[in-house]
């Protein structure tokens, strides 16, 4: 192993290169195009055995890994924000398909208005699709999921594609201390890819015909156990990654100081390192919080998150997203687990970049106590925390007078 | 489980899924569909006389529902012919001819 | 400890490389770093940012860095158009780019002229004097953020070695020339 000091996204090409990736295919997109330049790169130096396929679209860049991966490649693409959107139909054509597929999405807000940096409105829209979606705190775990993604993904009790998320400009063009571990351990770690049938000239069957709409209806609850059979693999290529390289970070929630918790703070990404900061204050302060960090959206952690809940007085959870004409996606996965059992605030906060600062979560957080301690059971589904220039005004004073 | 070799370097293992599993992948068969040979409203008639055994029309059917035979003559497969008229259109010597089919008898 | 600085070019004078390079020296050390550029499009000749972090703990933060310990101004010209000591802690200090004068009203404002040292070696790319490496030198020797072995060793794996020989020469001459700015 060697450390080396690398943005987000030189830490994923790495773990794509040990992954022995045989096939990478993309679009460029702000915030991802030092992924695959980085990639191109190896591959150009010789330093990575793959073949790179240029294509004119994030859909056809999905399309030529998918169908990469369907002749037996370890393939891998990256986007972000609008690609991402643009392949969304072959998001879903790729899990219904059952292929394990590894994708970073480096997560960025979604326009109009034109805005390149941080929110998960892009990765939460492919929440439905079937995919397995994890989200990385920092530099180190986007390098680690990666790993862990292929592996999770050519399972055969998943065969699912995977995602791994990680953050505009924060993670993306950060550059961290990242552990990069030998081609050999990886090796040793990383079984040959695994995969349910292989599509070659010699096959003789067809992908994706149309099929009775019962058997349709089946194919859809197969991918379902195969989301929850992904639990207990994600779980264990977790420990067993932790035991090989030394990192563990708890399965589908990485819980900080939750044993003794009164309230829970439920966050994913980056921004999780503000939280952690947030509740060392806040317990100096008397309240005791914790963290549960939210690393796989899908699946959905709720037997952690159930847990979590019948024992706490309050759950606040923050979102950088929202599910316009409802609520913040995360907090609707809570709001469902939890079930009543305890006081909720859903804060929808830090969208296109908005910077969300240690100071904002203990204030949200504490109000949101302080609330819950006086008057018992509060349920408040949607807490807009807006922009410092904003906030406390009326709205219509903020608003720009067009007409 | 078997083994498909994709370079010098790399290996991929067919493994049993071990979830249950249920892809969308389907094989293809004869008469999926039923017969097909009742959707025409044209039949191919082929003048043996004229043809000259290019074996376009066998090339061309998207049906399969032309038979190769031995001597690389060819005849048409009715029980499956939807008769959309490929063959009459590719053939370089007309030796492939519509003609409207009476189902039911002469209207 | 957590220090926290924020670096002031032009694009392309390589104010972010200088981040990376000095996040890289610290790593090498032992210690734990941060660099990133301001988030936002950059565009050759506008004024830059970038912002580095070096703790002895893990970094959890990911903000921005809005009060820096210490300033770095690769080019003399960028205090006249932006207020280079905004935010700056209490007994910070500010690295300038700057034959000997400094317009800066701050106490502790350190000066090395390091587009003369760039031009004198032949670090120009594109009729650009490339001044990230020398102010690098005179921000450790008067921070004594990292020690000066360690900044070689990450210039030449930022740089790779065809490039590291002159720019680490840039930074040793910066390293002993830098003093106290002039008012």
């Amino acid at each position: 192993m060697t450390i080396l000091t690398l943005t987000g996204n030189y830490a994923v090409a790495y773990a794509v290169k040990l992954a022995r990736v045989k096939v990478v295919s993309a679009y460029p997109i702000t915030p991802q195009t030092t992924i695959v330049e980085k990639l191109a790169e190896m591959i150009e130096r010789g330093e990575m055995d793959a073949k790179m396929i240029r294509v004119e679209s994030e859909h056809s860049a999905l399309a030529t890994v998918y169908g990469a991966a369907s002749a037996g490649a370890r393939a891998f693409t990256a986007t972000a924000s609008h690609g991402l959107l643009y392949m969304h139909e072959m998001v879903w054509w790729v899990a219904g398909a059952r292929m394990p597929l590894v994708m970073a999405v480096v997560s960025r807000a979604i326009g109009p208005p034109w805005n390149i940096h941080v929110d998960h409105q892009d990765i939460f829209d492919q929440r439905d699709s079937g995919w397995i979606i994890s989200m990385a705190q920092e530099n180190q775990e986007a390098f680690d999921l990666t790993l862990q993604a292929f592996r999770i993904s050519e399972d055969p009790r998943v065969y699912l594609p995977m995602m791994v998320g990680l953050e505009a400009f924060i993670l993306s063009h950060t550059v961290a201390p990242v552990d990069v571990p030998d081609q050999k351990e990886v090796d040793e770690w990383l079984p040959p890819r695994r995969q349910p049938y292989v599509i070659s000239p010699e096959t003789n069957f067809v992908m994706g015909n149309i099929v009775p709409d019962e058997d349709y209806m089946m194919m859809r609850l197969s991918i379902q156990k195969a989301m929850e059979a992904a639990k207990e693999v994600i779980k264990e290529v977790d420990r067993s990654y932790g035991k090989k390289f030394g990192r563990e970070y708890g399965g589908l929630v990485e819980c900080k100081k939750c044993e003794d918790a009164d309230y829970i703070i439920i966050i994913a990404g980056s921004w999780s390192g503000e939280a952690k900061m947030a509740i060392e204050d806040l317990r100096e302060e008397g309240y005791r919080v914790g963290v549960a960090r939210i690393r796989f959206i899908r699946p959905w952690p709720e037997e952690e998150i159930s847990e979590l809940a019948s024992k706490v007085k309050g759950i606040i959870v923050f979102d950088r997203a929202v599910s316009f004409g409802s609520k913040g996606p995360l907090f609707l996965d809570v709001a469902t687990t939890v079930n009543g059992r305890t006081s909720l605030r859903g804060v929808i906060a830090g969208l296109g970049g908005t910077e969300v600062r240690k100071e904002h979560i203990i204030e949200v957080t504490k109000e949101f106590i302080n609330k819950v301690e006086e008057e018992g059971r509060v349920f408040e589904p949607e807490y807009w925390l807006l922009p410092d220039p904003y906030r406390g005004k009326p709205l219509e004073e903020v608003a720009p007078r067009w007409w | 489980m078997g083994e498909n070799k994709i370079t010098s370097s790399q290996t991929c293992v067919i493994e049993p899924p071990k979830t249950f599993f249920w892809a969308p992948l389907s094989k293809p068969a004869p008469a999926a569909s039923g017969k097909t040979g009742t959707w025409r409203t044209e039949r191919p008639v082929i003048i043996q006389e004229k043809c000259v055994k290019c074996l376009l029309c066998w090339l061309y059917c998207p049906e399969d529902a032309i038979i190769r035979k031995e001597d690389n003559s060819v005849e048409v497969d009715y029980e499956y012919c939807k008769g959309c008229g490929i063959c009459a259109a590719v053939c370089p010597v007309d030796a492939i001819k519509m003609v409207p089919e009476e189902w039911g008898g002469k209207q | 400890m957590l220090v926290e600085l924020r670096f002031h070019g032009r694009g392309g004078q390589g104010a972010v490389t200088a981040a990376n390079i000095l996040a890289r020296a610290a790593v090498i050390e032992g210690k734990y770093a941060q660099a990133f550029p301001y988030f936002g499009a950059e565009r050759r000749g506008a004024p830059v940012m970038a912002f580095a972090r070096i703790s002895d703990r893990p970094l959890e933060v990911h903000s921005q860095v809005r009060n820096p310990d210490i300033v770095v101004v690769l080019d003399p010209a960028i205090p006249q158009l932006v207020d280079v000591t905004q935010g700056i802690k209490p007994g910070g200090l500010i690295v300038l780019n700057s034959p000997g004068k400094s317009n800066i009203k701050y106490e502790r404002v350190y000066c090395v002229n390091a587009t003369k040292i760039a031009k004198d070696l032949g670090l120009v790319i594109g009729g650009w004097p490339v001044v990230n490496t020398a102010i690098l030198g005179a921000l450790i020797k008067v921070s004594t953020l990292v020690k000066v072995e360690s900044l070689e060793k990450a210039i030449e794996e930022q740089l790779g070695e065809a490039l590291a020989k002159t720019n680490i020469e840039a930074m040793r001459r910066a390293y002993n020339e830098v003093k106290p700015c002039e008012r």
